[in-house]
Protein backbone atom coordinates (compact mmCIF):
# COMPACT_ATOMS: atom_id res chain seq x y z
CA UNK A 1 0.00 0.00 0.00
CA UNK A 2 1.53 3.33 -1.05
CA UNK A 3 0.37 6.88 -0.23
CA UNK A 4 -1.41 7.25 -3.55
CA UNK A 5 -3.52 4.10 -3.21
CA UNK A 6 -4.34 5.00 0.37
CA UNK A 7 -5.50 8.48 -0.67
CA UNK A 8 -7.63 7.09 -3.50
CA UNK A 9 -9.48 4.79 -1.10
CA UNK A 10 -9.92 7.61 1.41
CA UNK A 11 -11.15 9.96 -1.32
CA UNK A 12 -13.82 7.52 -2.48
CA UNK A 13 -15.07 6.91 1.05
CA UNK A 14 -15.29 10.65 1.69
CA UNK A 15 -17.29 11.20 -1.45
CA UNK A 16 -19.71 8.45 -0.38
CA UNK A 17 -19.96 10.10 3.06
CA UNK A 18 -20.76 13.49 1.56
CA UNK A 19 -23.43 11.99 -0.70
CA UNK A 20 -25.00 10.18 2.26
CA UNK A 21 -24.93 13.42 4.29
CA UNK A 22 -26.44 15.45 1.43
CA UNK A 23 -29.20 12.85 0.89
CA UNK A 24 -30.03 12.91 4.62
CA UNK A 25 -30.10 16.73 4.72
CA UNK A 26 -32.28 16.75 1.58
CA UNK A 27 -34.72 14.25 3.12
CA UNK A 28 -34.99 16.39 6.26
CA UNK A 29 -35.40 19.51 4.15
CA UNK A 30 -38.21 18.01 2.06
CA UNK A 31 -40.03 16.84 5.21
CA UNK A 32 -39.57 20.26 6.81
CA UNK A 33 -40.93 22.14 3.80
CA UNK A 34 -43.78 19.64 3.32
CA UNK A 35 -45.06 20.48 6.78
CA UNK A 36 -44.06 24.09 7.27
CA UNK A 37 -43.48 25.73 3.89
CA UNK A 38 -45.92 28.56 4.64
CA UNK A 39 -44.39 29.48 8.03
CA UNK A 40 -43.15 33.06 8.29
CA UNK A 41 -39.39 32.89 8.94
CA UNK A 42 -36.87 35.47 10.04
CA UNK A 43 -33.30 34.77 11.11
CA UNK A 44 -32.34 38.37 11.92
CA UNK A 45 -32.00 37.80 15.64
CA UNK A 46 -29.80 35.00 16.91
CA UNK A 47 -31.48 32.43 19.17
CA UNK A 48 -29.36 29.45 20.17
CA UNK A 49 -32.16 26.86 19.90
CA UNK A 50 -32.91 23.80 22.04
CA UNK A 51 -30.95 20.59 22.67
CA UNK A 52 -32.75 18.89 19.75
CA UNK A 53 -30.50 20.74 17.33
CA UNK A 54 -27.44 21.32 19.50
CA UNK A 55 -26.40 18.15 21.32
CA UNK A 56 -25.51 14.71 20.00
CA UNK A 57 -28.15 13.01 22.20
CA UNK A 58 -30.82 15.53 21.28
CA UNK A 59 -30.17 15.27 17.55
CA UNK A 60 -30.17 11.45 17.57
CA UNK A 61 -33.38 11.36 19.60
CA UNK A 62 -35.08 13.90 17.36
CA UNK A 63 -33.98 12.10 14.17
CA UNK A 64 -35.16 8.74 15.60
CA UNK A 65 -38.62 10.31 16.01
CA UNK A 66 -38.41 11.24 12.32
CA UNK A 67 -38.56 14.95 13.05
CA UNK A 68 -37.43 16.98 10.03
CA UNK A 69 -35.00 19.31 11.81
CA UNK A 70 -33.42 16.37 13.66
CA UNK A 71 -32.88 14.58 10.33
CA UNK A 72 -31.20 17.69 8.85
CA UNK A 73 -28.87 17.92 11.86
CA UNK A 74 -28.13 14.18 11.61
CA UNK A 75 -27.08 14.72 7.98
CA UNK A 76 -24.83 17.58 9.07
CA UNK A 77 -23.30 15.35 11.78
CA UNK A 78 -22.53 12.72 9.13
CA UNK A 79 -20.88 15.49 7.11
CA UNK A 80 -18.80 16.66 10.08
CA UNK A 81 -17.74 13.04 10.60
CA UNK A 82 -16.25 12.73 7.08
CA UNK A 83 -12.98 14.60 7.73
CA UNK A 84 -12.69 12.86 11.10
CA UNK A 85 -12.98 9.51 9.31
CA UNK A 86 -10.39 10.71 6.82
CA UNK A 87 -7.86 11.23 9.60
CA UNK A 88 -8.77 7.89 11.19
CA UNK A 89 -8.20 6.07 7.89
CA UNK A 90 -4.89 7.88 7.41
CA UNK A 91 -3.72 6.52 10.78
CA UNK A 92 -4.56 2.98 9.66
CA UNK A 93 -2.81 3.55 6.33
CA UNK A 94 0.38 4.93 7.87
CA UNK A 95 0.39 2.09 10.41
CA UNK A 96 0.17 -0.43 7.54
CA UNK A 97 3.09 1.33 5.85
CA UNK A 98 4.96 1.02 9.17
CA UNK A 99 5.48 4.77 9.13
CA UNK A 100 5.69 5.43 12.85
CA UNK A 101 6.22 9.21 12.64
CA UNK A 102 3.11 9.87 10.56
CA UNK A 103 1.01 7.37 12.46
CA UNK A 104 1.74 9.50 15.54
CA UNK A 105 1.19 12.81 13.69
CA UNK A 106 -2.21 11.60 12.40
CA UNK A 107 -3.12 10.31 15.86
CA UNK A 108 -2.43 13.76 17.37
CA UNK A 109 -4.75 15.39 14.80
CA UNK A 110 -7.45 12.80 15.52
CA UNK A 111 -7.12 13.42 19.27
CA UNK A 112 -7.55 17.19 18.80
CA UNK A 113 -10.63 16.62 16.62
CA UNK A 114 -12.24 14.12 19.01
CA UNK A 115 -11.42 16.22 22.08
CA UNK A 116 -13.06 19.29 20.56
CA UNK A 117 -16.12 17.41 19.25
CA UNK A 118 -16.71 15.36 22.41
CA UNK A 119 -16.03 18.24 24.76
CA UNK A 120 -18.53 20.40 22.89
CA UNK A 121 -21.33 17.86 22.48
CA UNK B 1 -40.67 35.66 3.87
CA UNK B 2 -42.15 32.15 4.01
CA UNK B 3 -39.99 29.13 4.80
CA UNK B 4 -40.28 27.92 1.19
CA UNK B 5 -39.20 31.28 -0.26
CA UNK B 6 -36.32 31.58 2.19
CA UNK B 7 -35.09 28.06 1.40
CA UNK B 8 -35.20 28.59 -2.37
CA UNK B 9 -33.53 32.02 -2.30
CA UNK B 10 -30.77 30.82 0.06
CA UNK B 11 -30.24 27.69 -2.04
CA UNK B 12 -29.85 29.73 -5.23
CA UNK B 13 -27.48 32.26 -3.63
CA UNK B 14 -25.41 29.44 -2.13
CA UNK B 15 -25.24 27.54 -5.42
CA UNK B 16 -23.94 30.71 -7.11
CA UNK B 17 -21.41 31.26 -4.30
CA UNK B 18 -20.21 27.64 -4.49
CA UNK B 19 -19.93 27.86 -8.28
CA UNK B 20 -17.91 31.10 -8.27
CA UNK B 21 -15.85 29.90 -5.30
CA UNK B 22 -14.82 26.74 -7.17
CA UNK B 23 -14.00 28.61 -10.40
CA UNK B 24 -11.86 31.23 -8.71
CA UNK B 25 -10.32 28.96 -6.09
CA UNK B 26 -11.42 31.20 -3.22
CA UNK B 27 -14.08 28.81 -1.87
CA UNK B 28 -17.79 29.37 -1.30
CA UNK B 29 -17.63 30.59 2.31
CA UNK B 30 -16.30 34.08 1.59
CA UNK B 31 -19.34 34.86 -0.57
CA UNK B 32 -22.07 32.97 1.21
CA UNK B 33 -21.64 34.74 4.56
CA UNK B 34 -21.94 38.32 3.25
CA UNK B 35 -24.71 37.26 0.84
CA UNK B 36 -26.79 35.89 3.73
CA UNK B 37 -26.12 38.76 6.13
CA UNK B 38 -26.27 41.70 3.69
CA UNK B 39 -28.96 40.53 1.25
CA UNK B 40 -31.26 38.61 3.59
CA UNK B 41 -30.45 40.11 6.98
CA UNK B 42 -29.56 36.70 8.44
CA UNK B 43 -27.67 36.99 11.74
CA UNK B 44 -23.91 36.62 11.24
CA UNK B 45 -23.75 33.66 13.64
CA UNK B 46 -26.25 31.60 11.62
CA UNK B 47 -24.38 32.57 8.44
CA UNK B 48 -20.94 31.47 9.65
CA UNK B 49 -22.42 28.23 11.07
CA UNK B 50 -24.00 27.37 7.71
CA UNK B 51 -20.84 28.37 5.88
CA UNK B 52 -18.68 26.12 8.07
CA UNK B 53 -20.67 22.98 7.18
CA UNK B 54 -20.67 23.87 3.48
CA UNK B 55 -16.87 24.22 3.65
CA UNK B 56 -16.63 20.64 4.94
CA UNK B 57 -18.95 19.45 2.15
CA UNK B 58 -16.86 20.95 -0.65
CA UNK B 59 -13.57 19.78 0.86
CA UNK B 60 -14.66 16.16 1.37
CA UNK B 61 -16.68 16.10 -1.87
CA UNK B 62 -13.73 17.14 -4.02
CA UNK B 63 -11.18 14.86 -2.31
CA UNK B 64 -11.52 11.97 -4.76
CA UNK B 65 -11.03 14.22 -7.80
CA UNK B 66 -7.90 15.86 -6.38
CA UNK B 67 -6.33 12.54 -5.39
CA UNK B 68 -6.82 11.25 -8.95
CA UNK B 69 -4.66 14.10 -10.24
CA UNK B 70 -1.85 13.00 -7.91
CA UNK B 71 -0.83 16.41 -6.55
CA UNK B 72 -1.88 16.47 -2.91
CA UNK B 73 0.69 15.57 -0.26
CA UNK B 74 -0.97 13.79 2.65
CA UNK B 75 2.12 14.08 4.91
CA UNK B 76 2.39 17.85 4.57
CA UNK B 77 -1.36 18.15 5.06
CA UNK B 78 -1.47 15.95 8.14
CA UNK B 79 1.55 17.58 9.79
CA UNK B 80 0.20 21.12 9.28
CA UNK B 81 -3.26 20.09 10.48
CA UNK B 82 -1.85 19.87 13.99
CA UNK B 83 -1.54 23.68 13.75
CA UNK B 84 -4.79 24.38 11.88
CA UNK B 85 -6.99 22.28 14.18
CA UNK B 86 -5.61 23.86 17.38
CA UNK B 87 -6.05 27.29 15.76
CA UNK B 88 -9.60 26.40 14.72
CA UNK B 89 -10.61 25.45 18.27
CA UNK B 90 -9.25 28.78 19.51
CA UNK B 91 -11.04 30.66 16.70
CA UNK B 92 -14.39 28.98 17.42
CA UNK B 93 -13.98 29.85 21.10
CA UNK B 94 -13.26 33.50 20.20
CA UNK B 95 -16.28 33.61 17.86
CA UNK B 96 -18.56 33.16 20.86
CA UNK B 97 -16.81 36.06 22.67
CA UNK B 98 -16.79 38.52 19.76
CA UNK B 99 -19.79 40.78 19.12
CA UNK B 100 -21.53 40.41 15.76
CA UNK B 101 -20.25 43.87 14.76
CA UNK B 102 -16.65 42.89 15.46
CA UNK B 103 -17.08 39.65 13.49
CA UNK B 104 -18.48 41.64 10.55
CA UNK B 105 -15.50 44.01 10.55
CA UNK B 106 -12.92 41.18 10.69
CA UNK B 107 -14.83 39.39 7.95
CA UNK B 108 -14.77 42.54 5.83
CA UNK B 109 -10.98 42.76 6.18
CA UNK B 110 -10.62 39.14 5.05
CA UNK B 111 -12.86 39.96 2.06
CA UNK B 112 -10.58 42.88 1.17
CA UNK B 113 -7.64 40.48 1.06
CA UNK B 114 -9.69 38.00 -1.04
CA UNK B 115 -10.58 40.80 -3.49
CA UNK B 116 -6.91 41.74 -3.77
CA UNK B 117 -5.95 38.12 -4.49
CA UNK B 118 -8.75 37.91 -7.02
CA UNK B 119 -7.50 40.93 -8.97
CA UNK B 120 -3.85 40.02 -8.76
CA UNK B 121 -4.10 36.25 -9.12
CA UNK B 122 -2.33 33.84 -6.82
CA UNK B 123 1.41 34.51 -6.90
CA UNK B 124 2.97 31.33 -8.20
CA UNK B 125 6.41 30.21 -7.15
CA UNK B 126 8.02 28.31 -10.02
CA UNK B 127 11.53 27.83 -8.64
CA UNK B 128 12.12 24.48 -6.90
CA UNK B 129 14.36 24.15 -3.83
CA UNK B 130 15.88 21.32 -1.79
CA UNK B 131 14.42 20.46 1.63
CA UNK B 132 16.08 22.02 4.69
CA UNK B 133 17.09 19.93 7.71
CA UNK B 134 13.75 19.91 9.57
CA UNK B 135 11.69 19.21 6.44
CA UNK B 136 14.07 16.35 5.59
CA UNK B 137 13.68 14.87 9.05
CA UNK B 138 9.88 15.13 8.70
CA UNK B 139 10.05 13.64 5.17
CA UNK B 140 7.79 16.39 3.81
CA UNK B 141 9.24 16.51 0.29
CA UNK B 142 7.58 14.61 -2.54
CA UNK B 143 6.99 14.40 -6.25
CA UNK B 144 4.21 15.55 -8.57
CA UNK B 145 3.46 14.88 -12.24
CA UNK B 146 4.77 17.40 -14.79
CA UNK B 147 3.86 16.50 -18.38
CA UNK B 148 3.52 12.85 -17.39
CA UNK B 149 6.82 12.38 -15.54
CA UNK B 150 7.28 12.90 -11.79
CA UNK B 151 9.20 15.99 -10.64
CA UNK B 152 10.53 16.03 -7.08
CA UNK B 153 10.29 19.03 -4.77
CA UNK B 154 11.69 20.07 -1.40
CA UNK B 155 10.15 21.95 1.51
CA UNK B 156 11.58 24.86 3.57
CA UNK B 157 10.73 27.09 6.53
CA UNK B 158 8.56 24.57 8.38
CA UNK B 159 8.24 26.59 11.65
CA UNK B 160 7.07 29.76 9.83
CA UNK B 161 4.59 27.77 7.73
CA UNK B 162 3.35 25.98 10.84
CA UNK B 163 2.76 29.32 12.62
CA UNK B 164 0.84 30.71 9.62
CA UNK B 165 -1.30 27.58 9.58
CA UNK B 166 -2.22 28.21 13.21
CA UNK B 167 -3.44 31.67 12.10
CA UNK B 168 -5.33 30.18 9.14
CA UNK B 169 -7.06 27.75 11.50
CA UNK B 170 -8.00 30.54 13.93
CA UNK B 171 -9.55 32.59 11.09
CA UNK B 172 -11.44 29.53 9.87
CA UNK B 173 -12.89 28.92 13.35
CA UNK B 174 -13.66 32.59 13.93
CA UNK B 175 -15.44 33.23 10.62
CA UNK B 176 -16.67 29.82 9.43
CA UNK B 177 -14.61 29.98 6.23
CA UNK B 178 -12.05 27.55 4.79
CA UNK B 179 -9.28 30.19 4.72
CA UNK B 180 -7.76 28.32 1.80
CA UNK B 181 -6.02 31.45 0.50
CA UNK B 182 -3.93 31.82 3.68
CA UNK B 183 -3.11 28.11 3.61
CA UNK B 184 -1.93 28.33 0.00
CA UNK B 185 0.24 31.40 0.74
CA UNK B 186 1.82 29.58 3.71
CA UNK B 187 2.67 26.52 1.60
CA UNK B 188 3.55 28.11 -1.74
CA UNK B 189 5.25 31.35 -0.66
CA UNK B 190 6.69 30.47 2.74
CA UNK B 191 7.37 26.73 2.56
CA UNK B 192 8.18 26.80 -1.19
CA UNK B 193 5.86 23.91 -1.99
CA UNK B 194 4.75 23.84 -5.69
CA UNK B 195 1.53 25.79 -6.32
CA UNK B 196 -0.52 22.81 -7.58
CA UNK B 197 0.54 20.72 -4.56
CA UNK B 198 -0.30 23.65 -2.25
CA UNK B 199 -3.82 24.21 -3.60
CA UNK B 200 -4.83 20.54 -3.58
CA UNK B 201 -3.28 19.89 -0.15
CA UNK B 202 -5.04 23.03 1.13
CA UNK B 203 -8.37 21.61 -0.05
CA UNK B 204 -7.61 18.41 1.85
CA UNK B 205 -6.82 20.38 5.01
CA UNK B 206 -9.85 22.70 4.89
CA UNK B 207 -12.36 20.00 5.85
CA UNK B 208 -10.31 18.70 8.78
CA UNK B 209 -9.74 22.27 10.03
CA UNK B 210 -13.45 23.09 9.83
CA UNK B 211 -14.38 19.85 11.64
CA UNK B 212 -12.28 21.02 14.60
CA UNK B 213 -14.55 24.05 15.17
CA UNK B 214 -17.80 22.27 14.23
CA UNK B 215 -18.37 20.90 17.74
CA UNK B 216 -18.26 24.34 19.36
CA UNK B 217 -20.43 25.83 16.60
CA UNK B 218 -23.02 23.13 17.21
CA UNK B 219 -22.94 23.60 20.95
CA UNK B 220 -23.44 27.36 20.66
CA UNK B 221 -26.33 26.92 18.23
CA UNK B 222 -24.63 28.49 15.19
CA UNK B 223 -25.54 25.49 13.04
CA UNK B 224 -29.25 26.17 12.54
CA UNK B 225 -30.94 23.40 10.47
CA UNK B 226 -33.29 25.72 8.55
CA UNK B 227 -30.40 27.97 7.43
CA UNK B 228 -27.68 25.32 7.03
CA UNK B 229 -29.86 22.97 4.94
CA UNK B 230 -30.20 25.16 1.80
CA UNK B 231 -26.67 26.58 2.21
CA UNK B 232 -24.99 23.15 2.38
CA UNK B 233 -27.01 21.70 -0.52
CA UNK B 234 -26.54 24.84 -2.63
CA UNK B 235 -22.81 25.34 -2.10
CA UNK B 236 -22.15 21.62 -2.72
CA UNK B 237 -24.14 21.61 -5.99
CA UNK B 238 -22.49 24.83 -7.18
CA UNK B 239 -18.98 23.70 -6.24
CA UNK B 240 -19.32 20.32 -7.98
CA UNK B 241 -20.58 22.02 -11.14
CA UNK B 242 -17.83 24.65 -10.94
CA UNK B 243 -15.11 22.00 -10.60
CA UNK B 244 -16.48 20.23 -13.71
CA UNK B 245 -16.46 23.39 -15.81
CA UNK B 246 -13.15 24.72 -14.53
CA UNK B 247 -11.09 23.27 -17.38
CA UNK B 248 -13.30 24.73 -20.10
CA UNK B 249 -13.61 28.30 -18.92
CA UNK B 250 -11.66 31.51 -19.25
CA UNK B 251 -11.14 32.22 -15.58
CA UNK B 252 -9.33 35.55 -15.82
CA UNK B 253 -12.29 37.75 -16.78
CA UNK B 254 -14.44 35.95 -14.25
CA UNK B 255 -11.86 36.56 -11.53
CA UNK B 256 -11.95 40.31 -12.21
CA UNK B 257 -15.77 40.40 -11.92
CA UNK B 258 -15.62 38.26 -8.80
CA UNK B 259 -12.96 40.54 -7.32
CA UNK B 260 -15.16 43.60 -7.89
CA UNK B 261 -18.14 41.88 -6.24
CA UNK B 262 -16.05 40.86 -3.23
CA UNK B 263 -14.60 44.36 -2.91
CA UNK B 264 -18.13 45.82 -2.77
CA UNK B 265 -19.17 43.20 -0.19
CA UNK B 266 -16.05 43.94 1.88
CA UNK B 267 -16.81 47.66 2.06
CA UNK B 268 -20.47 47.09 2.87
CA UNK B 269 -19.58 44.54 5.54
CA UNK B 270 -17.09 46.88 7.25
CA UNK B 271 -19.41 49.89 7.07
CA UNK B 272 -22.33 47.88 8.45
CA UNK B 273 -20.13 46.48 11.18
CA UNK B 274 -18.97 49.94 12.25
CA UNK B 275 -22.44 51.52 12.11
CA UNK B 276 -23.86 48.50 13.98
CA UNK B 277 -26.31 47.41 11.25
CA UNK B 278 -24.99 43.83 11.03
Amino acid sequence: MDDRRLETIIGRLLQAGVLLAAATVLLGGVLYLAGRHADRVNYQAFVAGGPDTRTLDGILRSAAHFESLGIIQLGLLILIATPVARVGLAIAGFALERDRLYTVVSAIVLLILLASLLHAT
Amino acid sequence: MTALEFTLVVWALSALAGFLGALTGLGGGVVVVPALTLALGVDMKYAIGASLVSVIATSSGAAAAYVREGFSNIRIGMFLEIATTIGAVLGAFLASRFSTHALAIVFGLILLQAAYMSFKGMPENAERVASDALATRLRLGGAFPVAGSPQTYGVRNVPAGFAMMFGAGALSGLLGIGSGAVKVIAMDRVMRIPFKVSTTTSNFMIGVTAAASAGLYLKHGYINPQVAMPVMLGVLAGALLGARLLVHMRVKTLRMIFGAVILALAIEMIVNGITGKV
